[in-house]
């Protein structure tokens, strides 16, 4: 079954998840072909929304619609009426009367891409609101991680980092635990939280984590912008308690796990320059697979007037 | 429903396309591109029996599902699998196989498709079934069977591989 909106993972059931994931290899397959365009959605239009800075996510949406003939309309928030006071209702009503296609939203808002859809004909995807999802991320993780192991059930992936701000976190270990991955957290006490989703085990120190023997290492982005409200007392220190150092990757090698990183890294603070040579860090093969599942995704969304 | 092809008829069928080709090209090069889902089957079948003599013979598979011109029409669009052409298209003879010619709107796909891969030197095209009313101009140059049937019938082909045996079934439907 198709659907309107890409919204979140938690309303997909597992059914959809895996056959995103089957159809994102057909995709991938194009990119070694000398033309990597298909015709799919020829004539149709993608507005690409975005409240919040993103160069990784735009860049990778853009492609993805170009390599199925989309045409690709970016809504420039910095330039637009928006500063000068118009409210995302108003915008909406706007992009209406464009009759566009698709409209790809990034927001600070939780919930503000789902607000839209109910106000849109057009296809909503969600590419990252405030703390609350980013189901593409998921979805590329998700098929990363696939690649990997084929058969995830029972693999384990330890997130660390500010899982408390992260729509990542949120967004993969929900997708990750549908696939019947076990998921931990490691971070500062600070940052990690609580309450939340039940089966997840929760760390502060680096050596418990690897204790728990993770197949894969997922390390979130430290959100400098965050810096202030002093979650933890430096990047120094962040670095030095839960950063992949060059002593920490030379374990990780040796026990052959996997590294990603939903982009883009700081270097020594997340992890060492040395990890970006790391035969087993997964991120540039997660780059390459966001374009694959985002194609999937547009493939897949259909307007309401044809799926009733 | 109606059974129509049996699978001795559909071998007979694909001992047909063999023939010809090989009357046609015996010795020189070519690349058999089978369309999904049950083209590439028929293809393979081909192969089988091309392939017992000495000669260069490539083998693709071809997903057009991306190069359809009906989505606008589709509830759910169509599930996609991996097309394979692992050898160079660029100056290729090729010959495009898939099971039912019905209007050639598949064929016309797989065509732009296949120019995505590059520029072959020649593309001949080869099907089990052909059942007539083309919506396009698009001609076969090797036919197993031909099957005289209503434009609103459907020809349903299973094949072992696909579908766990060997058959051709017409279901009759009524314009209303």
């Amino acid at each position: 079954m198709a659907r309107k909106d890409l919204l979140d993972i938690s309303s997909l059931d597992r059914e959809e998840i895996e056959h995103l994931l089957d159809q994102s290899i057909p995709f991938k397959e194009l990119f070694t072909r000398s033309v990597k365009k298909v015709p799919a959605l020829k004539g149709k239009s993608v507005l690409m929304l975005f409240y919040e800075p993103s160069t990784r996510t735009h860049s990778s949406f853009e492609v993805a619609a170009k390599r199925l003939s989309a045409d690709v309309t970016n809504f420039d928030v910095a330039h637009s009426s928006i500063t000068k006071g118009e409210s995302v209702r108003e915008t909406v009503e706007t992009l209406q009367a464009m009759r566009t296609d698709y409209i790809i939203v990034r927001h600070g808002r939780s919930g503000l891409p789902g607000m839209i859809a109910k106000q849109t004909k057009a296809c909503v995807i969600n590419a990252g609101d405030g703390a609350h999802a980013h189901p593409t991320q998921a979805l590329l993780d998700a098929f990363t991680i696939k690649e990997k192991f084929p058969d995830p059930v029972g693999k384990k992936v330890l997130i660390v980092g500010d899982i408390l701000h992260s729509r990542v976190a949120r967004s993969t270990s929900t997708i990750l635990k549908k696939l019947g991955v076990d998921v931990a957290y490691l971070g500062p006490g600070s940052l990690v939280p609580r309450s939340g989703p039940e089966n997840i085990r929760r760390f502060t120190d680096y050596k418990e984590a690897m204790a728990w023997s993770p197949d894969v290492v997922y390390l979130l982005r430290v959100q400098m912008e965050r810096q202030d409200a002093q979650y933890f007392p430096s990047l120094r220190e962040y670095h030095k308690l839960y950063g992949i150092t060059d002593a920490r990757l030379a374990e990780i090698r040796q026990r052959g796990l996997y590294l990603m990183h939903p982009g883009p890294v700081n270097r020594g603070v997340e992890l060492c320059d040395a990890v970006m040579d790391y035969e087993r860090c997964l991120i540039n093969d997660q780059v390459e697979n966001g374009i694959a599942v985002r194609m999937a995704v547009l493939y897949w969304l259909k307007p309401e007037s044809i799926i009733s | 429903m109606e059974q129509i092809l049996t699978a001795e008829d559909i071998a007979a069928g694909v001992e047909r396309l063999a023939q010809a080709i090989r009357a046609k090209h015996s010795g020189h090069p070519i690349a058999l591109v089978g369309i999904r889902s049950r083209g590439d089957e028929v293809a393979e079948r081909v192969l089988t029996l091309l392939s017992e003599e000495d000669w260069d013979l490539a083998f693709g598979v071809l997903d057009i599902s991306l190069y359809r011109d009906d989505f606008e029409h589709l509830h759910e669009n169509p599930s996609l699998q991996e097309s394979d052409i692992a050898f160079p298209v660029d100056g290729a003879h090729i010959i495009l196989v898939d099971d039912v010619l019905f209007t050639g709107r598949t064929i016309r796909a797989a065509l732009d498709a296949l120019s995505d891969y590059g520029r072959p030197a020649k593309v001949e095209l080869a099907v089990l079934i052909d059942r007539g009313h083309r919506e396009m101009p698009i001609q076969p140059d090797y036919v197993g069977i031909v099957l005289d049937t209503r434009r609103q019938d459907r020809v349903d082909v299973s094949l072992e591989g696909c579908d766990g045996k060997d058959q051709v079934q017409i279901v009759k439907k009524e314009i209303p």
